[in-house]
């Protein structure tokens, strides 16, 4: 029971690809890896996703426009939430990464320095606006359930932090 | 019912989930800061989503139609079998966090076990939720810190608050009936043993935050049994009345 390997089919990943998070909608599903299976079996997409946070209300949102991608390619299809493996910020795929930099939030460290950020007050995350690692921790929780807020001490910008769930 | 005890066991573990989660929504536009303010309706956020995820299961076991929200939203006040300590109310910000914190501790010990179930379905809820409620447990840890080790003033109302509520910790350590059956099919924790840790981790924060442990050995007890304080009637009036007033409402 502890399949972290990801099982979808090869003609399925452009179609989900194109859906994105909600509140993060540079991010595609795919690179944020909560697209754990989706088979088709019997001219029905079988999809399984695990949500990032128990919380999340973004899972629902992700849910139904999963449907209606697959539907406008000719689909039906049935989309289940699992909770088993839970999922990490490992999963994230580099892209995905990328993606959410771009943004404005700054991606998550390792499960270390994480912690040594939220809790040692070292500066550790790098500005997604000017590059500088002089950024202090305002507040662990952020705008969503996933970020914490940061601000950097040189150019002031204010901005999301995602944290490591591992 | 085939599996009562089963489906008691869930519901007193997501009871203090859903009603400190309740509890913490409450704070959403009345922080003390727009930080703390997002902090508390997050951590609400999270206790929901996990709570989501007990009542599901509950229903699946329960097998006669009701959902997760019948489950949430539809029993009476004697039906819900939180801990006292997860109702008391946002008296002010040092009752809140002390509350906040005082649960952590014993959540965070307790996921910690339940991941060990033998019932699958609740040692993977565990495992996804231990990781949230490890946030919460250093949001509530650290602000303690900052209260008691801030000013006099609040040193003093941090003090007050941890006092107050002290009088509900012990019941987080009292079985129920379903806990003593389920504990001996390995798929509940043995919350007893859970007792001494806890008060030493307790202990050992709140000299950091240059608090006293309090030295009241008479403790309040009953919401495991249904039996809860004035305070969580006019919670679930709160809670409950969109699906009282208009019955099977959908968002």
């Amino acid at each position: 029971m502890t399949n972290t390997e990801q099982n979808i089919e090869e003609v399925l990943i452009p179609i989900l690809a194109k859906v994105s998070d909600p509140e993060i909608p540079v991010l595609s599903i795919m690179d944020m890896g909560v697209v754990r299976s989706a088979v088709i079996v019997n001219d029905i997409v079988k999809i399984e996703i695990t949500p990032t946070y128990s919380g999340c209300p973004a899972m629902d949102v992700i849910g139904d426009d999963m449907k209606k991608a697959l539907q406008d390619a000719g689909y039906k299809s049935e989309v289940n939430l699992i909770l088993h493996p839970a999922w990490t910020t490992d999963w994230i795929t580099p892209k995905g990464r990328q993606a959410l930099e771009d943004y404005g939030i700054a991606a998550p460290l390792d499960a270390e320095a994480d912690k040594s950020v939220l809790l040692e007050g070292k500066r550790l995350v790098v500005c997604t606006n000017c590059g500088s690692q002089n950024t202090r921790l305002v507040s662990q929780f952020g705008s969503t359930a996933c970020k914490a807020q940061f601000q950097c001490d040189d150019c002031q910008e204010p901005f999301d932090y995602f944290k490591c769930l591992k | 019912m085939k599996n009562e005890h089963l489906y008691n066991y869930i519901l007193g573990i997501a009871d203090n989930s859903l009603i400190l989660g309740q509890r913490m929504g409450e704070l959403c536009g009345h922080g003390p800061t727009l930080e703390t303010d997002i902090a508390c309706t997050n951590i609400s956020l999270d206790l929901f989503g996990q709570v989501r995820s007990y009542f599901q299961y509950a229903a699946k076991i329960a097998g006669d139609g009701r959902t997760e929200d019948d489950i949430a939203m539809l029993r009476k006040e004697r039906d819900y079998k939180n801990v006292l300590l997860a109702e008391q109310p946002n008296t002010n910000f040092a009752y809140t966090i002390g509350r906040q914190f005082l649960f952590d501790v014993y959540h965070l010990a307790f996921l910690a076990e339940l991941q060990k179930s033998s019932d699958l379905t609740l040692s993977v809820i565990a495992n996804k939720c231990i990781k949230e409620v490890s946030y919460h447990e250093r949001f509530s840890s650290d602000w303690v810190k900052r209260l008691g080790d801030g000013t006099e003033e609040s040193n003093q109302k941090m003090q007050e608050a941890i006092n107050d509520l002290w009088t509900y910790t012990d019941e987080l350590f009292h079985q129920t009936e379903a806990d003593k059956v389920m504990v001996e099919e390995g798929i509940g924790v043995d919350v007893t043993k859970l007792k001494v840790n806890y008060y030493k981790s307790v202990s050992e924060l709140l000299e950091e935050a240059t608090l006293k442990t309090p030295e009241s050995k008479w403790f309040q007890k009953g919401g495991k049994q249904g039996i809860h304080t004035e305070h969580l009637g006019y919670l679930l009036a709160d809670l409950q009345f969109m699906q009282r007033a208009y019955p099977n409402m959908e968002w």
